[in-house]
């Protein structure tokens, strides 16, 4: 068959996992990585990013919401999800997505963000008319108590479920790593270091998405950025992508040392098949490119645009760059034989159920959807103000 | 029409021979099958191998194994005096029909026939989300076509590639030991079809079993020992440089 090169068994030839689960992680990354930048106003009293605190956890919820379809479209028998619930394998780390993710979606993020919108979505209520008002009423889930003890009880509730919702964040990041990390047959996978590389990667993406999508916002509706907020973010960016490229640079680093008899193998992929994906675009572009960019934001005063712009390209391409770590991830793991004699092609189809436009949607699909929220939840209610005059977060 | 005592002298043998054969087919009387009393595994004695895809094309068609995908395959090493580490592999539409001549006669050239291994501690088992694939308690590795999510999460945990998504099912697919047949007394099909007895069905509950005596004599590996999946086919003259 074309594309193989070497010797594969011959059930290898074919790919399992596709751009599909690629994506998957990708999301999930963004979802943690979000959450994370949230809590860090909430738990960590971190002011200065106070103004992309609602909007990053609508971003982590409108990820969070589209995160299990790729995986659902790429089941074999979608319609046999459900059985993942009323008959999990407890051995099995797959098993333990669908119950970490509804702990997340339900327990952490959707009841977070109903406990800091509650002041506004009750006053929207009463100020709306038409559909929206029945959409708000619905949503005051017929709590329409705004007396200073609800609001204070709010705020208590809201703040105890951040601090569970930071390890949560860090669970559900750290399983997908788990579940590449743990699968003992494959080299290219099996590290101890994957969930905890997994778990800063997804802080990085999450944190450079938020803060692209905070100064995109920022532009359309025309208003001035607070550089108080970016410069934090972008310096906490900095500083985990730094640690996230360190433990890379260790596994790297670990591998080639140990030159064990999957490395020739390996070795091999890296510097043909996956040179472009891996060096090109992860490492050099998508890594050493934005730390630079970031670093040097913190060791050379920038006038305020030139610090814009970097943190715009910087923020791209970072979030290219941890696109390109799980496809190398995903693809690349699926490209060796683990008779380590051989090597095979991913060949990503167009329009099929696994293949490059369902793959585009889905990315799309979350930024909808966010779009859809930040509508009707407007992140931003010190502008909306003149509207809205009690819709000031309860804190 | 009279049969002569001519014609009667050529028939009878030629019943004889045939019954036989129906005899072959037949399953042994196994109405009080019980799992807990046999473990079963597989003995490949690699050196009666020929690599003739006998045992390929039997399970292929025993089993309606798909085109393209294989529950047992045939793998045709040649190892160089001077290079033991970097054999060369090749497996033909997995040695379904055999092989073509080796192009190079130094060093040496082998068969492998591969297929599920059957571990008492497999990988694949123990990542599947929903407990449709299992260890059965006589030691066979099965999928239930039923209940398996078609997530593929088994195929990446195997070691051994001995797992495929099959395209009309969408479900996990692999060897089972032909297990409709080993339940009723009979070999599976790739033992059976082996022309030089290169494999053999083992119970390795039945004392009687001639493993316990193949194992005691020779020296027999397992593939990949260091996964630690408590494999259960073992190869007799398994050469290092087999992966």
């Amino acid at each position: 068959m074309s594309g193989v090169e070497g010797f594969m068994y011959p059930n290898e030839i074919e790919l399992q996992w596709s751009v599909l689960i690629v994506l998957y992680p990708f999301l999930t990354g963004l979802v943690a990585g979000a959450f994370i930048l949230a809590s860090l106003e909430r738990v960590f009293r971190v002011q200065a990013v106070k103004p992309t605190y609602r909007l990053a956890l609508l971003t982590a919820l409108a990820f969070l919401l589209v995160a299990p379809l790729p995986l659902q479209l790429h089941l074999g028998h979608p319609e046999r999800s459900y059985e993942m619930y009323i008959t999990p394998h407890k051995t099995s780390a797959m098993a333990m997505f669908g119950f970490v993710y509804l702990w997340y979606l339900m327990a952490v993020l959707v009841l977070e963000i109903w406990l800091d919108y509650r002041r506004d979505i009750v006053v929207l209520s009463q100020s709306t008319t038409g559909l929206k008002r029945w959409i708000y009423r619905l949503m005051t889930l017929g709590s329409s108590n705004l007396s200073e003890r609800a609001l204070a009880i709010d705020d208590r509730v809201g703040y105890l479920i951040t601090l569970i919702g930071v390890p949560s964040a860090f669970l559900l990041h750290g399983y997908v790593g788990f579940i590449f990390g743990s699968v003992k047959a494959n080299p290219w996978w099996s590290s101890p270091l994957m969930p905890v590389v997994f778990i800063f990667s997804a802080m990085v993406s999450g944190i450079a998405a938020v803060m692209v999508l905070y100064m995109l916002m920022m532009w359309v509706r025309g208003e001035k950025i607070d550089m108080r907020c970016v410069d934090t973010i972008a310096s906490y960016l900095c500083y985990t992508f730094i640690i996230d490229f360190s433990l890379e640079m260790l596994d790297l680093i670990h591998r080639i040392y140990e030159a064990d008899e999957s490395f020739r193998s390996l070795d091999f992929m890296v510097h043909t098949k996956l040179y472009m994906s891996h060096i090109v675009v992860q490492i050099m572009l998508g890594t050493v490119v934005p730390i630079a960019l970031l670093a040097l934001t913190q060791v050379v005063k920038l006038g305020e645009m030139t610090r814009k712009r970097i943190y715009a390209l910087a923020g791209c391409l970072t979030l290219v760059g941890i696109f390109a770590m799980r496809w190398n991830v995903v693809i690349g793991g699926q490209l060796f034989s683990k008779s380590f004699l051989g090597y095979t092609t991913y060949k990503m189809a167009l329009v099929t159920r696994e293949g490059l436009l369902v793959a585009i949607v889905l990315t799309v699909l979350p930024l909808v959807i966010l779009w859809v929220l930040v509508k009707l939840l407007p992140p931003w209610p010190e502008r909306e103000s003149g509207s809205l005059p009690e819709a000031a977060p309860a804190n | 029409m009279s049969i002569s005592r001519r014609h009667m002298l050529l028939l009878l043998p030629a019943a004889a021979v045939a019954w036989k054969h129906v005899l072959a087919g037949t399953p042994e009387s196994s109405p009080n099958y019980t799992m807990s009393q046999h473990w079963w595994g597989m003995l490949i004695d690699l050196t009666k191998c020929i690599g003739c895809g006998n045992c390929v094309r039997a399970c292929q068609s025993e089993n309606e194994v798909p085109d393209g995908y294989f529950r047992t395959w045939v793998e045709r090493y040649h190892v160089s005096d001077y290079d033991i580490e970097n054999p060369r592999v090749d497996s033909p539409d997995g040695g379904k029909k055999g092989f073509p001549p080796a192009k190079d006669d130094s060093g040496k050239n082998f068969f492998v026939p591969k297929l599920c291994n059957h571990c008492a501690e497999s990988p694949c088992t123990q990542v599947c989300p929903v407990g449709a694939t299992f260890v059965s308690p006589d030691g066979v590795v099965l999928v239930d076509k039923k209940y398996c999510l078609g997530c593929r999460y088994c195929v990446q945990a195997c070691p051994y590639g001995c797992r495929f998504i099959n395209p009309k099912t969408e479900t996990a697919e692999k060897c089972t030991l032909c297990y409709h047949r080993i339940r009723q007394g009979l070999t599976t099909a790739c033992c059976e079809s082996c022309p030089t007895g290169a494999r053999q069905l083992a119970d390795l509950k039945n004392p009687n079993d001639p493993i316990h005596e193949f194992l005691k004599t020779h020296s027999v590996q397992v593939l990949k020992p260091y996964m630690a999946t408590h494999a259960k086919v073992f190869y007799n003259g398994l050469d290092g440089s087999v992966r």
